[in-house]
């Protein structure tokens, strides 16, 4: 096992040659213990793709050496930011040139259309990879005046060390961005766990890792159950950073792993610090979107059934609880539904297709379950709600309404294409409502009023609200959670502080101590 | 129609070639002066002339501005994304780089400095500084203020306009990337003066700038006199900010002109008369080493030239002899050659005023202790120079000569020597060599300069800050400071009640 393997892109008539080995000291080597495979689904179809090899603690521990002796000798302190800038940026355009095989084996793996993929998924990527090579040359620290007579103080802003970084499969290529760009601009090394479901990708630019010239055992992928390979990386006492994006469940584990361990850093997004807080059954995002009667309708509704349908909502922000003010509620929820009509859930390359399946057989699964357990509640399905017959995981756009605040769909984060819609009249019972969640990640609200755009923007509990749009990110701009949906930011000049550890510095230069003090 | 200049070198260093216009730089276009005059181009190896290039006058300043302040509005500005910005100066980068060693070669012929040296430092610093600023425009930032639950207070960091730039001939290349990277960054439109004597990178880069795909109007490039079109720029009432890099006694008229216009913005980079102080405890290699790269470097042409050199009189001997065999070593020659050191100076105007002060110098009773005389009888070649038995009042202690000229002065202990290195209008730099960081430390706190350098001197990057205290400038170039220069910064207060 570990050899590359041909696929066979039908609908591109491309064929691509996929690394399947683990990804250390810029080499593919099999496991160092274990037989163990990772079937890789494509799930517009449920057909097997490959297989690659299944990392083992023993191969973290391996990667996680290799992380360490890279990070003593050719990275960390010893390469400079014009290096790392440079590298970065050959990245970039690494990524550039193979975008069209990157989207469609994202699409293949993943379920999203290909030119999704290709024009945001990795158009951002690679915006991202720049932005942080922007960044590698201005990581400042302080000269801070104490006594100018004899000191001098300054802080140093270190890179963090080995980082142990655990991805999901909803955004595989963006995500993988997200964590590499900031941690190789500040001058960490790595040690990648993508998701089980979609490794692909991650290995394929693992190979563009080794083209753009980085030194081997920077950045090392280590495909591996949650389970196996994330515990292990939450548990490493060599780690000393573990960024997580993903489940909750998986979350809490990481952070108690973490605190068990070396204390080691956890920033991980939508997960329960569970030493300080009451441990609650109810996590991850469940983002409210909000309308006002005085927003544009039309344009409301476009960008509602974005936040819900956009990569079929399986998206962290899904704004999967919609508010409508009861003056506009009948008129709205009847546009809404027309937009949510007029988009095509397919196979990914499909250009027709907007949406494509949900990632794997238990999503599905559990996606279905609320579905019914909101027939069961007595929500009613105003849109979709039936199985298709057939191949594929696909989940058509629904919507529940006359929702109450208790129902399973309502609290639960569900992470499909399923909506429950609420009316409400007045402002103060919107926020109120809104934030009566113990998640925090994102906020839509719709209004031409601009002072309650300001009030509500205000209230609402959420680490991005959106005002007169949702959804839409940028590179520069931070991203992270309040409440239980995480810990830390992401993106913007705020990520390099989850990648950088701050030494001060004392240095006297004129002070004597006398003794005995 | 501009002319266009084509050159081939075949030279022991650089075998290739370079073709671009002549012309004005104005709305994307290469254009004649409005005078249909021309300005001759001399290579200072030779004395003779290069090319001639098209000459702008105030007319030709209005319509740069004119076609800058368009740009602004329509397509540069914040109408254009800072991570576009930021593209557009990653490919000028690129395109750089990729004429490299055109770039080095042309600098050469236009400036008089070696080859080599443009290659291995001007080249790496001009290109870097475009990348650094590249990588930062997307990331202006302002802030949001708490007042109180009843206001939404934040800041815009909006770029200025239509701005300003006049660069001298000692970097050519490497100033024209200070002064437009940041610029750029930020969402100004340009309008830049490169000096009338080395006008010809500046020419290049023009063409780079089209082809990169700026915007046209973003950046205009006027060639001229200083008397005319950077006396245009300085007094143009749309023009509101302006930079400039020169002679202290220039700065002064630019910042008269800006008073007396529309109180424009004014940042100046202006002359030193920097101090190398080497402390009795100092590596003598080490600062021999540094002291003569501090004085000699680009022909003692810098700003920030170490031009007085301090010595503590309990090594001055020492360090005098291995100075002077030092500054023996250095090769004066042909800047095409592979071994030279030194090309000539830049003009026969400046030849003629370094000479001008070695002349003072020996009638002033300064000790010529090495070189001071003319290499060869044809280009502008000066030997590498020491006087010594200096006092404070002569004019080669006390004024920039802008030559390879350094003045070599006992000094006895600390204080005396903080005195005498800060007894001067400049402030622009410094340079300490020493092997006890606690005194290098404290000596660094007390000079008055922008730059201080420990054990070494004359190096720069792109992310670490330049200026002057004293009359040696307002503001900072290079690293995020330079940012500053180019915004300006609105503060928006929203009554949520």
């Amino acid at each position: 096992m570990a050899q590359p393997v041909e696929i066979s892109i039908a609908a591109a008539s491309r064929k691509v040659t996929v690394p399947t080995g683990l990804f250390i000291n810029n080499e593919f080597v099999p496991s160092v213990d274990s037989n163990e495979l990772i079937q890789c689904i494509n799930p517009a179809t449920e057909e097997v793709i490959c297989s690659v090899v299944a990392g083992s603690v023993a191969d973290i521990d391996r990667a996680v050496a290799a992380a360490r002796a890279a990070y003593n000798t050719t990275w960390g302190k010893n390469v400079g930011p014009l290096e790392r800038a440079r590298l970065l940026h050959r990245l970039a355009d690494l990524m550039e040139r193979d975008r069209d095989t990157l989207a469609e084996l994202e699409s293949l793996n993943n379920g999203k259309p290909v030119r999704v993929a290709r024009d945001f998924d990795i158009g951002d990527s690679i915006g991202c990879l720049r932005y942080y090579a922007g960044w590698a040359d201005k990581i400042t620290g302080q000269t801070i005046e104490v006594d100018n007579k004899t000191k001098l103080a300054f802080t140093r802003h270190d890179p963090i060390g080995v980082c142990g970084q655990i991805i999901p499969w909803n955004y595989p290529i963006n995500m993988w961005a997200w964590k590499v760009a900031p941690a190789l601009a500040c001058g960490c090394t790595i040690v990648m766990k993508p998701s089980e479901i979609t490794p692909l990708t991650a290995l394929k630019l693992s190979e563009l890792i080794v083209e753009a010239g980085f030194p081997p055992g920077v950045v090392n992928t280590v495909p591996s159950l949650g389970s196996v390979g994330g515990a292990a990386l939450a548990a490493h006492p060599d780690v000393d950073k573990v960024a997580f994006t993903g489940s909750t469940v998986t979350g809490r584990k990481i952070m108690e792993a973490a605190a068990k361990s070396n204390l080691k850093k956890a920033s991980p997004e939508r997960a329960l610090l569970a030493i300080l807080e009451q441990v609650s059954l109810e996590l991850g995002g469940k983002s409210p979107h909000i309308v006002f009667a005085s927003a544009d309708l039309e344009q409301a509704a476009n960008w509602a059934a974005l936040g819900i349908l956009y990569n079929t909502g399986q998206d962290c922000t899904a704004g999967s609880r919609l508010f409508v003010q009861d003056t506009v509620y009948d008129k709205f929820i009847s546009i809404l539904v027309s937009k949510a009509k007029e988009i095509v859930v397919g196979n990914g390359f499909d250009e027709k297709t907007s949406g494509g399946p949900v990632v794997s057989k238990m999503q599905y699964d559990k996606v279905w379950s609320y579905i019914e357990s909101g027939k069961q509640e007595g929500a009613k399905v105003i849109l979709g709600g039936q199985k298709r017959a057939g191949k594929g995981f696909f989940v058509d756009p629904t919507i529940f309404t006359d929702v109450r605040p208790d129902m399973k769909i309502v609290r639960d984060e569900i992470f499909g294409p399923v909506l429950a819609v609420a009316k409400f009249s007045t402002e103060e019972e919107a926020v109120k409502l809104a934030n009566d969640t113990s998640y925090g990640l994102g906020a839509g609200l719709h209004s031409k009023d601009a002072d309650q755009c300001m009030r509500v923007s205000s209230a609402l509990e959420a680490g991005t609200v959106w005002v007169n749009q949702y959804n839409l990110l940028y590179n520069n701009v931070p991203f992270g959670g309040k409440k239980q949906s995480g810990i830390g930011r992401e993106l913007g000049s705020y990520a390099l502080e989850e990648y950088t550890s701050v030494k001060a510095v004392h240095w006297n230069f004129g002070e004597k101590l006398d003794w005995p003090f | 129609m501009p002319s266009t200049f084509e050159y081939t070198w075949d030279t022991p260093v650089y075998k290739g070639k370079t073709s671009f216009s002549t012309g004005l730089f104005i709305g994307g276009k290469f254009v004649d002066g409005s005078n249909g005059t021309t300005i001759d181009v001399i290579n200072p190896a030779t004395g003779k002339v290069i090319t001639k290039i098209a000459e702008g006058t105030p007319k030709d300043v209005d319509l740069a501005v004119a076609a800058a302040h368009k740009a602004f509005e329509t397509s540069w500005g914040l109408k254009c994304p800072g991570s576009e910005r930021g593209r557009l100066l990653s490919k000028l980068a690129d395109l750089m780089e990729e004429h490299n060693d055109e770039y080095a070669a042309l600098e050469a012929l236009d400036n008089g400095k070696t080859f080599n040296w443009a290659k291995n430092a001007d080249l790496g610093l001009s290109i870097g500084t475009i990348r650094y600023y590249a990588g930062w425009a997307d990331k202006v930032h302002g802030s949001t203020i708490e007042t109180g639950e009843d206001k939404l207070n934040y800041t815009r960091h909006e770029p200025i306009g239509v701005v300003g730039q006049i660069i001298p001939w000692n970097f050519p290349l490497m100033m024209l990337a200070w002064k437009i990277g940041p610029a750029l960054a930020t969402g100004n439109a340009i309008v830049l003066k490169p000096s009338e004597f080395t006008p010809l990178t500046a020419l290049l880069t023009a063409k780079l700038i089209q082809e990169a795909g700026f915007p046209p109007g973003v950046v205009n490039i006027v060639n001229g006199y200083g008397s005319t079109v950077g006396q245009a720029i300085s007094e143009h009432m749309a023009i509101e900010k302006v930079a400039f890099t020169g002679s202290t006694l220039v700065g002064r008229k630019v910042m008269e002109a800006s008073a007396k216009s529309n109180l424009k913005k004014v940042t100046l980079e202006l002359g030193g008369k920097s101090p190398s102080i080497v402390f009795d405890d100092a590596d003598l290699n080490v600062a021999v080493n540094w002291a003569a790269h501090g004085i000699y470097f680009n022909h003692g042409q810098t700003c920030c030239a170490g031009s007085r050199i301090f010595v503590h009189e309990k090594i001055y001997d020492a360090f005098l002899e291995k100075f002077t065999a030092k500054s023996k070593s250095l090769k004066v020659g042909d800047p095409f050659a592979t071994d030279s050191f030194q090309g000539p100076q830049v003009s026969e105007i400046q030849f003629n005023r370094v000479m001008g002060y070695i002349e003072s110098g020996k009638q002033e009773g300064a000790t010529l202790h090495l070189g001071g005389h003319r290499i060869g009888n044809e280009g502008y070649y000066i030997s590498p120079t020491i006087f010594t038995d200096t006092k404070p009042d002569m004019r080669i202690v006390r004024e920039e000569i802008f030559g390879p000229v350094g003045v070599v002065i006992k000094f006895k202990d600390d204080d005396d020597i903080i005195h005498q290195a800060n007894d001067t209008v400049y402030g622009l730099a410094a340079a300490v060599f020493t092997t006890n960081v606690n005194r290098a430390i404290k000596t660094a706190h007390a000079l008055h300069a922008g730059t201080v350098w420990v054990n070494c001197s004359n190096t720069l990057y792109a992310n670490v800050p330049f200026g002057g205290y004293k009359q040696s400038g307002i503001g900072r170039e290079l690293g995020e400071y330079a940012l500053d220069n180019y915004t300006a910064v609105k503060a928006i207060q929203i009554n949520l009640t």
